[in-house]
């Protein structure tokens, strides 16, 4: 790992075909500078990315990386890390890879707690499939597949998080360029699976959650009083669907990560030519 | 042949049918004794039945008969359920002091042994025991030494405690002098022991070892019917060799974790069965077309849909040469024996590695849950060879950088192998996708490049084809006029039946097929044949079409789809009866 990494280097050769104005290219830049801010360098970094607009960041970031299966990134990157402890691995994706189609695999990952990054690019909107409704769309937000609104209450995903037992759950906006890159970069260094969800607004079908609308109404919990070790506390902030918040809302200071609690802490890549030592006692086992 | 002696414990689900029949065939195993063992599910009034079955004999047994010498009864029901195995002169050991037992009809021409099996086992520390005080009965009965008994009760019971395995020695030996002090009547049976050594295992125990002995590191499954007791073995076995089990939240995450962590570097597997196979069809092309090594087990079971979840059938041949949208290069390996599960398991990693795509290791419920003995010389783990296939490192990456310095994963080689670089090698950083992609793994649809990347994930098949042997396994009388044709589990009770077939004075030959994709071409084979056959437990004969494809002529079939393995009997009465009629023999 060199010392001189700059952000940059975590930059690919393809220029991103998001829209002028995507949210995702700030949430990009933030995740970049927290590698290079935590001593990544792209040989020993591993993005994981879903599908849909957000999914194309793998394209753009230089780093190991699979771009896989809509909704299947989190356990993917859960193989990665189990078999390479040495590797720092960061998964994206949007909200619905991971509040719709891959709900399941988020709580099952927020409980196993990995060492890892999630960072969800959550712009209210199916994007790429041109502007119908997510999971964390609004009850009346009209589309061309809910011409009156889905009329289902938006996924929280922070309640989800904490019900699962999160270790780290967080809100940032890629607007507010310093503070993102905070965030993701206290989400890289957790013991355990750093959660945050990011404001990343959609410019061309989504007109409700607008760059304004999250300048004018997020408060910041740094500002606010609030300490993120204190659970009443940050589950007052998840429950609270009058404002929208960005900051650390919970963090369990005593996160014991998966590989401690299993063990698992080997580089699996290395292995013999012939079979293991001492594979003869499972043979032995037999008699 | 020396006789083979058939024994089986049945009673209601929690009677502790498993781990009864289990012990006797380890002590059995112990004696020196071969041993073929079967579990029967299969009711044919309702559910709840279960039974434990036991071939012996001091030769190799590889099929199960339709015969029972000795029965434990611990219900009437098992009677019922086994009058067409039970014959003139078995022996139905059972306790005529249990309420459901006291009324019971002994069948004629059977000799009953009437064994107060729960008050003996109270006797000696506890009713639990009432099947140790039965098997205690059984030994007597067929002469068996009761020694070897002891040995598997120490194996089950050690690491309890001595005072449990004294009691449960004890419990043995009062059904043993039970038996001989009250029934003074010369049984037939005489089970001679040999100074042998043996180990006992079934199909989802060599496949969890194999995986162990070609370096897999990782495992991530989700539990399912027959193919659970895979992750069972491994789990804390592969913690002991570096590596790790992870149960998934389903499927899809299973071998999603696998993706990733083969994608990481290590050796990875899954494992599942039929419906499970459906939903990691999904992730399927992407191993493929991202160029993935991973071992996908699958333990084919009755379906479609929940079909018979604990019974036999050779269905998802189709599914897993086909299944996924788009055209994806995989291999399809089908062991035919327990032991092979193990060497094709260790095969199945350096192809998976070396062809850098996914490996489908089939078996099936009937090999899965058979425990079979074999010399312990069968899992030589010396033999065992591990082939990475074209891994760069920190030095040799450069050779395989674009012009622009980006590693070429999937550069375009003469044999269509491209370079590999685990996470953490120096300027190897690449992304893989499920997107078509460039030599460097980036995205493209230009239609140059598209053609390609086709050609060579096709290539690498090819090179395959050519630097492997896919050869089938062939036994019986290789002039024969007739040839049988067969693939996955039905090898045992094929090769039992050509014994059958030869007391008839009928030839066969044999050709057993452990590899379906890419598979050996068999047209001069059955050209060579007046009569060919091909067996296999499904509906359609899916691997019966393979083969007419492959060699354009019609060949008969012995379909088999009732969610029970062949028996090497009625295998032989098929055979015959197709040879003589060369039509079609239908279930």
């Amino acid at each position: 790992m060199s010392s001189d990494v700059r952000f940059t280097d975590f930059k690919s050769d393809k220029q991103p075909t998001w829209c002028p104005g995507c949210g995702d290219f700030g949430t990009m830049n933030g995740m970049m500078k927290a590698l290079a801010e935590t001593g990544n360098d792209p040989d020993n970094t591993f993005v994981v990315a879903g599908i849909g607009c957000s999914g194309k960041i793998g394209t753009y970031m230089h780093s190991y990386a699979l771009h896989g299966v809509h909704g299947r990134a989190l356990p993917v990157g859960t193989g990665v890390k189990m078999a390479r402890p040495d590797i720092e691995v960061m998964v994206a994706g949007g909200d619905g890879d991971g509040y719709s189609i891959g709900a399941g695999h988020f709580v099952h990952a927020v409980r196993r707690n990995v060492d890892m990054t999630y960072v969800v690019m959550d712009n209210r909107i199916y994007g790429l499939t041109k502007g119908q409704a997510s999971p964390t769309s609004r009850e009346d937000f009209e589309t061309a597949t809910t011409p009156e609104g889905p009329k289902q209450p938006p996924v929280n995903p922070h309640a989800l998080a904490l019900a699962s037992g999160a270790t780290f759950i967080a809100q940032s906006f890629s607007s507010d360029a310093l503070r993102h890159q905070e965030i993701i970069q206290e989400a890289v260094e957790h013991d355990g699976f750093g959660f945050v969800n990011v404001y990343s607004p959609c410019v061309t079908f989504n007109d409700v959650d607008t760059y304004d609308y999250f300048r004018d109404s997020l408060v910041d919990l740094a500002e606010a009083d609030h300490d993120p070790t204190d659970y009443d506390a940050a589950k007052d902030v998840i429950l609270d669907s009058d404002k929208e918040y960005q900051g650390v809302i919970y963090q369990d200071e005593n996160s014991v990560p998966y590989h401690e609690q299993h063990g698992v802490d080997e580089d699996m890549s290395d292995i013999p030519d012939g079979a293991p030592e001492n594979a003869t006692d499972l043979v032995r086992e037999f008699y | 042949m020396a006789a083979d002696f058939n024994w089986a414990v049945g009673g209601e689900a929690g009677d502790g049918i498993d781990s009864t029949g289990k012990i006797f065939a380890q002590a059995l195993s112990r004696s020196g004794r071969h041993v073929f063992t079967s579990k029967d599910f299969a009711s044919r009034i309702r559910g709840g039945y279960t039974a434990y079955k036991v071939r012996t004999s001091v030769d190799k047994v590889q099929s199960v008969v339709d015969r029972l010498d000795v029965l434990i009864a611990l219900t009437p029901r098992t009677i019922e359920e086994n009058l067409d195995e039970l014959h003139e002169g078995s022996v139905i050991i059972y306790d005529g002091e249990r309420t459901t037992m006291q009324n019971v009809e002994i069948p004629e021409g059977m000799i009953g042994i009437d064994v107060p099996l729960k008050r003996l086992a109270e006797e000696a520390g506890g009713a639990i025991m009432r099947n140790v005080v039965a098997l205690g009965a059984a030994c007597e009965v067929a002469e068996f030494p009761i020694e070897n008994l002891d040995s598997a009760l120490e194996k089950r019971f050690g690491d309890k405690g001595q005072k449990l395995v004294d009691n449960n020695k004890e419990a043995a030996r009062a059904g043993q002098s039970y038996v001989a002090e009250e029934y003074d009547a010369e049984f037939e049976y005489d089970l001679e022991t040999t100074d042998e050594d043996y180990v006992l295992l079934n199909g989802d125990e060599a496949i969890g070892m194999g995986a162990i002995a070609a370096g897999c590191r990782f495992y991530s499954g989700y539990p399912i019917t027959p193919a659970t007791d895979v992750m069972t073995y491994l789990t804390g076995r592969l913690e002991r060799y570096g590596g790790h089990v992870v149960q998934a939240e389903d499927e899809l995450s299973a071998i999603n974790m696998a993706l990733g962590a083969a994608r990481g570097g290590a050796r990875a597997m899954t494992a599942t069965s039929g419906p499970g196979i459906d939903l990691m069809t999904e992730t399927f092309g992407l191993v493929a077309t991202s160029e993935t090594p991973l071992v996908i087990c699958n333990v084919m079971r009755s379906g479609p849909s929940t079909g018979m979840p604990t019974k036999q059938e050779q269905g998802d041949l189709n599914h897993m040469l086909y299944g996924g949208h788009g055209e994806v290069p995989r291999f399809v390996l089908t062991p035919t024996t327990v032991d092979e599960c193990f060497w094709k398991t260790v095969e199945a990693f350096n192809l998976a590695e070396k062809y850098q795509l996914p490996v489908y290791l089939t078996a099936d419920l009937s090999m899965a849950v058979t425990e079979q003995t074999f010399s312990p010389d069968a899992f030589d783990m010396d033999a065992v060879e591990v082939d990475r296939g074209f891994v760069v490192d920190d030095a040799s990456v450069e050779e395989h950088l674009s012009e622009s310095g980006g590693f070429q994963p999937h550069e375009l080689t003469e044999d269509g192998i491209s370079p590999r670089a685990f996470p953490g090698t120096v300027d190897g950083a690449h992304m893989s996708t499920g997107l078509e992609h460039d030599e460097q793994g980036r995205r493209t649809e230009d239609t140059e490049m598209r053609v390609e990347q086709v050609d060579k994930r096709n290539r690498k098949v090819e090179t395959a084809k050519e630097r492997e042997d896919w050869s089938p396994r062939e036994f019986g009388d290789e002039d024969a006029e007739n040839l049988v044709i067969t693939w996955g589990s039905n090898e045992g009770a094929l090769a039992e039946a050509l014994d059958l077939l030869d007391e008839d004075g009928i030839d066969i030959r044999v050709l057993s097929v452990p590899y379906v994709f890419p598979r050996p071409d068999l047209t001069e084979d059955i050209e060579a044949a007046d009569e060919t056959i091909v067996v296999e437990c499904n509906e359609t004969g899916q691997f019966a079409n393979l083969i007419e494809r492959d060699a354009l002529v019609r060949v008969d079939r012995i379909n088999k789809y009732d969610g029970v393995r062949f028996k090497a009997d009625e295998l032989a009465r098929e055979i015959k009866a197709t040879l003589e009629t060369g039509t079609e023999a239908t279930q």
